[in-house]
């Protein structure tokens, strides 16, 4: 996914001549051609993240709109007050672009985890959290994100994850699901780096009768609630799958959504990880075995709640 | 070749089969601090390996936690742990991870990998030794990139303050971070100046000579009322002449045939792990 970001962010550029990316010194010859091309619109910030996003802050105070990118860990947690005052609580135009989201980085240790990023972003009033699926799931978000003029977090993951999406999505929107699979029987809801499992699981359910609908719910904050509305009024039950604790993801949004409308919480699933720290050693397959994040454990859990 | 050159070597022979075999990056940054690594361990901490828990001794951060695999290298020789656990390294349920996790080995009190945690961390540990009258004394290592963070100058000003002469920082200087020159990302320079003038006791050495190191690691001493800084001027990647201050080894994670030619530059003609 970040490829797909370092080549989508040179077309950008080269469209909206006030686009300046701010890195934190990551990301080796990623951006190679945007530093060649867009010298003057580049700063390498350093091993400084709260200074990046508060610099950001500035550059949008002043008529730029900059696009700041680094490993999500860092980017949200140290800088957290950075990013809730200077950009938050002005509202203004900065993408934050959090690569490795999830467990991307799982090899790397607790330290480069980013297990309860998205709980922290959807406290801060008018952040927009897109979540990514796949790498055109990057592009065009980075795009709507762009457009939006708002604050917003853009969490994707690293290299090398599975396609989803055949080509550029057309009608990408901020706050708006996309639909990939039909079906009666239950719904599957998926955010980010697990995307292609959700897929996977669907297809599988498929294969043995049970026929799920499945959106990439890209969009946390905010929620697509016309299509939560219809999938509540089905009275069957929704499975939320993210790369993310179950407390504060995607899953406690739609629970805190639910409740609000009086919809039948216990229609909701929240397939993320156990709310603790995960202290073992293992790369990111690994780690997803051991935290029940696999497609062989979406589909036990879903087939003992429908059956 | 000195005893403690040969120690150092050995610790580099280490993180070069270790990136092998893990396929990790962070090679050119653990093997610029192994000299620094080999002459606290062997010369200068006061500590006790058979009983890491005891509060009498002296402790060490290794806060630029990239480089964790010359730590694990010294950790083991001095008995931390089983030499041949290194052999576990990353591997699923492994206790030497890419980053130490907290309490993964004896040995380990900080789990580092997100760079700018030590020197708090440490400035904490001198206060507590303080407090509780221990005269044991702190020592923590940072990379030049890391003093790009806020919170080492935080801490800088901080240790001073309250004159926690029991507390020594080394910067492992070695003028590169992960995507460029130090100096060109961020002015650091003149470096022993900014800590000096923060009221740093600060020593500018070459970080690759064990005499320098050792008298200058000597200066800090929990009696005293100013910390120590050094300033170690390291070559990333040193002591592979096909490494030596090539940032690519920041990222590149060495073949086969590298990992022998590495090994036969060091001296370590008898392959040990
Ligand atoms: C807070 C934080 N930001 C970013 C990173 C990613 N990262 C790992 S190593 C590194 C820079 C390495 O350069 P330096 O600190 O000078 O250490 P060296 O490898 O040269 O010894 C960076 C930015 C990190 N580990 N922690």
């Amino acid at each position: 996914m970040r490829n797909a970001f370092a080549d989508e962010i040179v077309q950008l550029a080269s469209e909206k001549k006030r686009l300046a990316l701010l890195s934190g010194d990551i990301g080796n010859r990623l951006f190679d051609t945007y530093k060649e091309r867009y010298a003057d619109r580049f700063l390498n910030c350093g091993v400084a993240e709260a200074n990046m996003v508060g610099m950001a802050a500035g550059m949008a105070l002043s008529g730029l709109r900059p696009v700041i990118y680094t490993i999500a860990s860092f980017l949200i947690f140290r800088p957290y007050e950075q990013i809730r005052l200077d950009i938050g609580y002005h509202n203004l135009p900065v993408v934050i672009v959090g690569v490795g989201g999830g467990l991307s980085y799982a090899s790397n240790g607790g330290t480069h985890h980013s297990m309860e990023d998205i709980a922290v972003m959807r406290a801060i009033p008018g952040m927009q959290i897109i979540s990514a699926g796949d790498a055109w799931e990057v592009r065009a978000g980075l795009r709507a994100a762009y457009e939006s003029g708002k604050p917003t977090y853009l969490r994707i993951g690293k290299k090398r994850e599975p396609l989803v999406h055949k080509d550029r999505i057309a009608d990408f929107k901020i706050g708006k699901a996309i639909p990939l699979r039909d079906g009666d029987d239950a719904s599957i809801l998926a955010s980010g780096n697990l995307l292609p499992f959700a897929k996977e699981t669907s297809e599988t359910l498929s294969r043995q009768g049970i026929e799920t609908s499945l959106h990439s719910f890209h969009t946390i904050s905010h929620l697509d609630e016309e299509l939560l509305n219809k999938l509540f009024k089905r009275e069957k039950p929704i499975f939320v799958i993210e790369e993310h604790n179950r407390n504060g993801g995607l899953g406690t949004a739609i629970l805190e959504w639910a409740n609000s409308q009086n919809r039948d919480t216990r229609l909701i699933h929240r397939l993320g990880a156990q709310n603790e720290f995960f202290h073992r050693t293992a790369n990111q397959t690994e780690a997803r075995g051991m935290l029940d994040l696999t497609a062989g454990h979406f589909l036990n859990r879903i087939l003992e709640v429908t059956s | 070749m000195s005893e403690l050159q040969q120690i150092a070597n050995e610790l580099r022979g280490i993180a070069i089969e270790l990136s092998f075999k893990g396929r990790t990056p962070h090679l050119g940054s653990s093997l610029s601090c192994a000299d620094i690594i080999a002459a606290l361990y062997w010369e200068i901490l006061d500590i006790n390996p058979q009983n890491p828990e005891e509060p009498q001794q002296d402790r060490f951060i290794l806060s630029k936690g990239h480089a964790v695999t010359t730590l694990y290298a010294a950790l083991a020789k001095k008995g931390y742990f089983p030499v041949e656990e290194l052999s576990t390294y990353v591997e699923a349920d492994s206790r030497l991870p890419e980053h130490p996790i907290p309490g993964c080995i004896p040995g380990i009190d900080l789990a580092t990998g997100s760079l700018g945690h030590g020197l708090s961390v440490a400035v904490g540990m001198a206060l507590a030794n303080r407090i509780q009258k221990l005269d044991n004394r702190v020592f923590t290592l940072l990379s030049d990139g890391e003093c790009n963070e806020g919170s080492i100058w935080e801490a800088a000003m901080f240790a001073p303050t309250h004159k926690l002469g029991n507390l020594c920082a080394i910067v492992d200087f070695n003028k590169w971070q992960a995507t460029g020159r130090s100096q060109e990302v961020m002015s650091l320079e003149p470096l022993e100046k900014k800590f000096e003038s923060f009221g740093w006791n600060t020593y500018r050495i070459d970080g690759h000579s064990f005499d320098e190191l050792l008298s200058a690691l000597r200066k800090c001493e929990s009696s005293q009322e100013t910390p120590t800084a050094i300033i170690a001027d390291t070559v990333k990647g040193k002591g592979v002449s096909f490494m030596e201050d090539d940032n690519n080894w920041h990222y590149r994670i060495p073949t086969k045939e590298e990992v022998e030619l590495a090994k036969r530059e060091l001296g370590l003609i008898t392959l040990n792990s």
